[in-house]
C-alpha cells in the first residue's frame, strides 16, 4: 500500500462492507477518513457478478428473457420491459395496444414496489424504524397482484417478446383500482411520518448534493437527476409502450440533495398511481401478442433501446447476427452508472452521511454487478 | 452463427461413399437401393441473407456538419431502425465526442461498450452512445479497433467514462490510453482472461485463481 495512505497519521482507511446492513447487498466502500470527515472513497464492486451478458450469448433471444429479472430484482418488470422492447425493436414489431396497457400498469406498479422498498430501507438506515413496516405492508399488496398475474412475486418474467404470455386474470382491473385507492392516502401517511420530521430533515437536507451539471457529467439519471432540477424522464422524452397516452407530471426539485431526492420519489409514486388509473380504465380489447414467430430470429443489425426504470435510464444494446441467439446484449444499468457519483457526493462530508447517500442513490447490487 | 453451421456439417459425411458429390440434392431416388436410408435432409439451410445490417444513409444537418469537420476520419453516417450512428476512425473517436459535447450539445454519455468479432482483422467494435437533452436525440459513435490497440480514454470529455471504460477493459481486454485508473472493475483484479471475448467459453474460468482464492478445484 502506498505510504501516503497508510502512514499519514491523520488519515484512517476504513472498510465499509461488503457485508454491511446499509449497503443493501454486497458493496464494499473503502473510506479514507480524517476524523469524521470523508476524504475520499473507493467502491469495490463485482461480488454479484454473474456474467449476465455472457449468458445472453449462449441462450436464444427468448430464453434470455427470465435472466434480466435477476438484475434489478426489486424492479424485475422494468428489466423485462426494456429487454422485450429492445428485441421487438430488432424484429421491428410492436406489442398490441392491449399488451401495452397491461405492461404500463404492471411496470408502474413495480415502480411503486421498488420505491417502497427504497423508502423503507432508506428510512431504516437513517434511524427511522417504523416506515419500513408500513412500506412492506403496502408493497405486499402490489406483489400479490404480480403473483396473481404471473405466479411470481419478485423475479416476475411477466412479459414476452411481442406482448404478453398471459391474459389478465378475473378481477385484475378491480384489484388494480383497489390498490390505487388504498395506496394514495398511504403516501400521505409516510409523508406525515417523515417529511417534516426534524431528525429526517436534519439528516437529509444539504447532504450528498449533486447538481445538474454534475449529474450530466456522471451520466446520472432517474430521480437523482430530477431532484437536481432537470425535468427529464424517458417516458415523456421518448415515450414507449404507449406512455404518450397518459397524463402525468415529472416531479422535479432544485437542490439536488438527499431530501429532494426523497421528495421526488414520493411524488413519483403518486404519479404512478395516476398513470395506473388512466391505464386501467382504458385497457383496449384485442390480442395480447404481436406478430412474432415461434422462433425469434431478428435480422442482422443492432439497436439501443432504453426505458425509464425506477432507478434511471435502463438501456439494452442488442446486436443480432441473424441467428436465434443474441450476438451481444449489453445492459446499460442505471445503478452502476449512478453509483460512480458516490465519491463526488460524499467527499468532504461526514462519515455518517455515506449511509444516507448510498440509500438515496437507490442502487441494487444485482444490477450494478450483473 | 456457429449453431447454424453445425447441423449442415454433420449431415454431409454419413450417406454415400461414391456419390457424396451430389448428396444433398435428391436423396430419395438413390437411397431406395441403399441399405442405410440417408437422413431426411429436413431443412436444407436456406440461402443466407447478406450478413450485413440493412442500414440506410443518415441524412441530416448534424451528419453533414460532422463530415465537413472531420472529413476522412469520419466513415459512413447511417440509420438503422430509426437510430443514427456514425463510424469513425479510432483516433477520431474522442475529438468527435468532444465536438458533439461542446458544439452540438450531446452532453450525456450514455454508455461505452464493445462487441467482439474474432474473425475480423479489426477485431472489436467500440461503441459510444451519446444523448442530447436539448435536442432529445441519441446517436452512436462506432470505431473498429484491432486487438492490442489502445484507444484514447474519454474521461477527459465525460467523467462517466471512467467506470464504463474499466468495464470494457475488464470484459474485453481493451486498454484505454490515458485512463486514470485502468483496473478491472467487476472481476477479481488478478483474474486472467477477458470473459466477453468470443473465444472465452462460458464455462471457462481462471483455474489457478479459483484454486488459490476459493480453495476448491473448480467453480463449476
Amino acid at each position: 500500500m502506498p505510504d501516503s495512505t497508510f502512514l499519514d497519521s491523520t488519515e484512517l482507511v476504513l472498510n465499509m462492507g461488503p457485508q454491511h446492513p446499509s449497503t443493501h447487498g454486497v458493496l464494499r466502500v473503502i473510506l479514507k477518513l480524517d476524523g469524521e470527515k470523508v476524504m475520499g472513497t473507493e467502491c469495490v464492486i463485482g461480488y454479484l457478478h454473474r456474467g449476465v451478458e455472457k449468458i445472453a450469448e449462449n441462450r436464444t433471444w427468448a430464453q434470455f428473457n427470465p435472466y434480466v429479472d435477476r438484475m434489478d430484482y426489486v424492479a424485475a418488470i422494468s428489466n423485462g420491459l426494456g429487454y422485450c422492447l429492445a428485441v421487438e425493436k430488432l424484429l421491428n414489431v410492436e406489442a398490441p395496444p392491449r399488451a401495452q396497457a397491461v405492461r404500463v400498469i404492471l411496470t408502474e406498479l413495480n415502480r411503486i414496489a421498488s420505491h417502497l422498498l427504497w423508502l423503507g430501507t432508506h428510512a431504516l438506515d437513517i434511524g427511522a424504524i417504523t416506515p419500513v413496516f408500513y412500506c412492506l405492508r403496502e408493497r405486499e399488496e402490489a406483489l400479490k397482484i404480480f403473483e396473481n398475474y404471473c405466479g411470481a412475486r419478485l423475479t416476475t418474467h411477466a412479459f414476452r417478446i411481442g406482448g404478453l404470455l398471459y391474459e389478465t386474470y378475473e378481477g385484475f382491473e378491480r384489484e388494480v383500482r383497489a390498490f390505487c385507492d388504498m395506496f394514495l392516502p398511504k403516501v400521505d401517511e409516510y409523508e406525515e411520518l417523515l417529511t417534516n420530521n426534524r431528525i429526517w430533515v436534519g439528516r437529509l437536507r444539504n447532504v450528498g448534493i449533486l447538481n445538474a451539471d454534475e449529474c450530466k457529467e456522471y451520466g446520472v439519471t432517474g430521480p437523482v437527476l430530477r431532484a437536481a432540477g432537470v425535468k427529464w424522464d424517458l417516458r415523456k422524452a421518448q415515450p414507449y409502450s404507449g406512455y404518450e397516452k397518459y397524463e402525468f407530471d415529472i416531479p422535479t426539485r432544485q437542490n439536488g440533495d438527499t431530501y429532494d431526492r426523497y421528495m421526488v420519489r414520493m411524488e413519483e409514486m403518486r404519479q404512478a398511481v395516476r398513470i395506473m388509473r388512466q391505464a386501467v380504465d382504458a385497457i383496449p380489447e384485442g390480442a395480447i401478442m404481436g406478430k412474432v414467430g415461434k422462433v425469434i430470429k431478428p435480422a442482422v443489425g443492432e439497436a439501443y433501446v432504453s426505458i425509464e426504470a425506477p432507478k434511471g435510464e435502463l438501456g439494452y444494446y442488442a446486436v443480432s447476427d441473424g441467428s436465434t441467439q443474441p450476438y451481444r446484449v449489453r445492459v446499460r444499468p442505471p445503478s452502476f452508472v449512478n453509483l460512480q457519483a458516490l465519491d463526488r457526493m460524499v467527499r468532504g462530508g461526514l462519515m455518517a452521511d455515506v449511509v444516507a447517500v448510498i440509500g438515496t442513490l437507490d442502487i441494487v447490487l444485482g444490477e450494478v454487478d450483473r | 452463427m456457429a449453431d447454424e453451421q453445425e447441423p449442415g456439417g454433420s449431415e454431409a459425411p454419413p450417406p454415400g461413399k461414391g456419390e457424396a458429390a451430389e448428396q444433398p440434392k435428391k436423396p430419395a431416388a438413390d437411397a431406395a437401393a441403399k441399405p442405410v436410408p440417408p437422413k431426411p435432409a429436413a431443412a436444407p439451410p436456406p440461402p443466407k441473407p447478406p450478413a450485413t445490417m440493412a442500414a440506410t444513409p443518415w441524412v441530416s444537418d448534424l451528419a453533414r456538419e460532422l463530415k465537413e469537420r472531420f472529413g476522412d476520419r469520419l466513415g459512413e453516417a447511417s440509420t438503422y431502425l430509426g437510430q443514427n450512428f456514425v463510424v469513425v476512425k479510432p483516433e477520431a473517436a474522442i475529438p468527435v465526442l468532444e465536438y458533439l459535447k461542446l458544439d452540438a450539445d450531446f452532453d450525456y454519455l450514455v454508455d461505452i461498450t464493445a462487441v467482439d468479432w474474432p474473425k475480423r482483422s479489426e477485431r472489436f467494435d467500440l461503441v459510444y452512445i451519446v444523448y442530447s437533452f436539448s435536442r432529445n436525440e441519441r446517436m452512436r459513435i462506432k470505431t473498429f479497433i484491432a486487438d492490442g490497440f489502445q484507444p484514447a480514454t474519454a474521461v477527459g470529455v465525460h467523467l462517466t467514462a471512467n467506470w464504463l471504460e474499466r468495464e470494457v477493459f475488464d470484459m474485453f481486454g481493451i486498454e484505454f490510453a490515458g485512463h486514470p485508473d485502468m483496473r478491472r472493475i467487476l472481476m477479481p483484479e488478478e483474474w486472467q482472461g477477458y470473459p466477453l471475448r468470443k473465444d472465452y467459453s462460458i464455462i471457462q474460468q481462471d483455474q489457478a485463481w479459483v484454486r488459490e482464492n476459493l480453495n476448491i478445484e473448480s467453480g463449476q
